[in-house]
């Protein structure tokens, strides 16, 4: 349960940040990104899934938050 | 010789692993790459920030090294405490020409050395009384100290000492900010882990100081210029750059800066980042907490310094865009004269470069605007997103090596026989004794600055006096000279 870093990128697209492992990776889709709620499966352009719960209201970036791995 | 084609360096890279035994052949083998232009994730081609082979001769610092020598150490108006023994604060004194100004010993103390010396008996029985009395002594001989910071040396972790403690005693005591760092050198493979560990105590103990003053003006251009050490006067050079443009430069992290700077960087409107390794961690703090957006720019040759100043620009009004193409062609005669007097003296000469921080990227474009290619680059301490920015900076086949040890670059350098190697002072004399220029690139073999418009001039100067310096024609002794 790495605490991640998202942040928007030049571009607006959302980057995942993990201090500890170095790690900064696209954020390719996310499950739910409406007004209303922010979450779910979030995919990585490497291929790998992470899973948070949907929170709402959708927060606001750059923030951290603490996010499952997707296969656990 | 020409440049390596992408199979001949592949071919190279092979024959100096062959060198090795099986184990570490196969872990060197992760470090070495030929570098392609084209891919964007550097971890499929290269591994970086693991932990150095036994056996091998790594250039490597430790995490003291990363949080005392580099971040904290230039703040000038703060007492840096080398806690643990002597020998890690003598040794590292003075050696990274932060310049400042200042009186030093009355109200700056950067090239002073200050250490809690411990002998066996703070071994055996904890130095924390002798870190409280320490302390009261620097407040009572430099009263105008404006914090102090605890450098933690390696038996400080292994002992157990709670510098927090005494750090939060003292600090309310005498009111001062006193900053406990746990950087102990044998925490994480390399100085890298230092830059971090020494990010986050300016995170804890600096950066919330001013949150509720109110009393500080923020102007509608202030920026921090962030990871500038100042070496050679390089902050400076930087600086005047951006003041020119009608900027505000509110604080300098860490070269020429100082503790009120610090706390009054999160009332800045931008974050301008010069040395990403080492202050990325504070800068994305700040962004999250305070909403300061950061960027990178690069301050290494005109190409880039256009393309950095107008970058900056973007994020501001036209007054300031249009300031900043008057600074662009205000310097154009002056740069456009260096280029044209140094270009013919360099033009095609091949250069190696193993630094760390931002210089084997940052410098890249510097030497291409002096007609010069860089044929290999690699970095001491460099993590993966380092390696991202690298390789779109270099060329088609050249050599990107990590962590490279003494026998893999004396090989490379025999094999590429390069022009120019820059890279620190433990590979100087090695290589200038095998009868290649060099220069010292981590604290511009005691020249600077290199940033800036002014810096350019004095870069280009250094590298045609030692390119050229007629001493290389006098590798061979005289009587062994052949009658021609």
């Amino acid at each position: 349960m790495p605490n991640v870093m998202i942040r928007k990128n030049d571009a607006g697209d959302l980057l995942f940040y993990v201090a500890k492992k170095d790690m900064e990776e696209t954020i390719a889709s996310v499950e739910t990104d409406t007004s209303e709620t922010w979450g779910g499966e979030v995919v990585l352009t490497d291929g790998s899934r992470w899973y948070i719960d949907p929170i709402s209201p959708p927060p606001s970036f750059p923030t951290t938050l603490r996010f499952k791995r997707g296969d656990e | 010789m020409a440049t390596l084609t992408r199979d001949e360096a592949q071919a190279l890279i092979q024959e100096v692993l062959e060198a090795y035994p099986e184990k570490a052949k196969k872990d060197r083998a992760k470090h070495l790459a030929v570098n392609d232009p084209s891919v964007e994730q550097s971890k499929k081609c290269i591994i970086s920030n693991r932990k150095s082979q036994p056996g091998v001769m790594t250039i490597r610092g430790c995490a003291y090294a990363g949080s005392k020598g580099v971040v904290w150490g230039p703040i000038k108006d703060m007492v840096h405490i080398s806690h643990g023994p002597v020998g890690c604060g003598a040794y590292s004194r003075a050696g990274r020409r932060n310049y400042y100004v200042g009186h030093t010993g009355v109200n700056v103390f950067g090239t002073m050395n200050f250490t809690s010396d411990f002998q066996e008996k703070d071994i055996v029985f904890g130095g924390d009384k002798k870190l409280e009395k320490l302390i009261d002594e620097i407040n009572a001989l430099f009263p105008l100290v404006k914090g102090i910071s605890v450098q933690s040396e390696c038996p400080i972790g292994l002992i157990g000492d709670d510098i927090e403690a005494v750090s939060k005693k003292k600090g309310k005591e005498l009111d001062k900010p006193i900053v406990p760092v746990r950087c102990e050198g044998f925490r994480g493979v390399s100085q890298s882990l230092g830059h971090h560990i020494a990010n986050d105590a300016v995170r804890d103990w600096v950066i919330g100081n001013r949150d509720g003053d109110t009393s500080f003006e923020a102007g509608p251009y202030d920026v921090a210029v962030i990871g500038d050490y100042n070496i050679g006067g390089d902050a400076w050079a930087s600086r005047i750059l951006l003041e020119e443009m009608g900027l505000r430069v509110v604080a300098q992290w860490s070269g020429d800066g100082t503790l009120s700077e610090m706390e009054l960087t999160p009332k800045v409107k931008l974050n301008l980042i010069h040395c990403y390794r080492s202050m990325n961690y504070i800068s994305r703090f700040m962004e999250e907490k305070y909403g300061i957006p950061w960027m990178e720019y690069n301050f290494f040759g005109p190409t880039k310094i256009a393309e950095s100043l107008r970058k900056i620009a973007a994020f501001f009004d036209e007054t300031i865009q249009a300031n900043a193409e008057k600074v662009i062609e205000k310097y154009k005669a002056e740069y456009d004269a260096i280029i044209a007097k140094y270009r013919p003296r360099l033009e095609g000469k091949k250069v190696m470069l193993y630094v760390g921080g931002l210089r084997p990227r940052h410098v890249v474009g510097a030497y291409e605007d002096l007609g010069m290619e860089v044929v290999g680059t690699g970095y001491e301490f460099a993590h993966n997103d380092d390696y991202d920015r690298t390789m779109k900076e270099m060329g088609e086949a050249t050599l990107l090596y990590d962590d490279v040890t003494g026998y893999e670059f004396e090989e490379f350098v025999k094999k590429v026989k390069p022009d120019l190697i820059g890279s620190g002072i433990k590979e100087k004399y090695i290589f200038q004794k095998m009868g290649v220029p060099f220069r010292q690139m981590h604290s511009w073999d005691y020249s600077g600055p290199y940033h800036g418009y002014d810096g350019f001039a004095i870069f280009a100067r250094d590298m045609d006096m030692t390119v050229n310096n007629p001493c290389w024609n006098s590798m061979q002794a005289p009587w062994l000279k052949s009658a021609a």
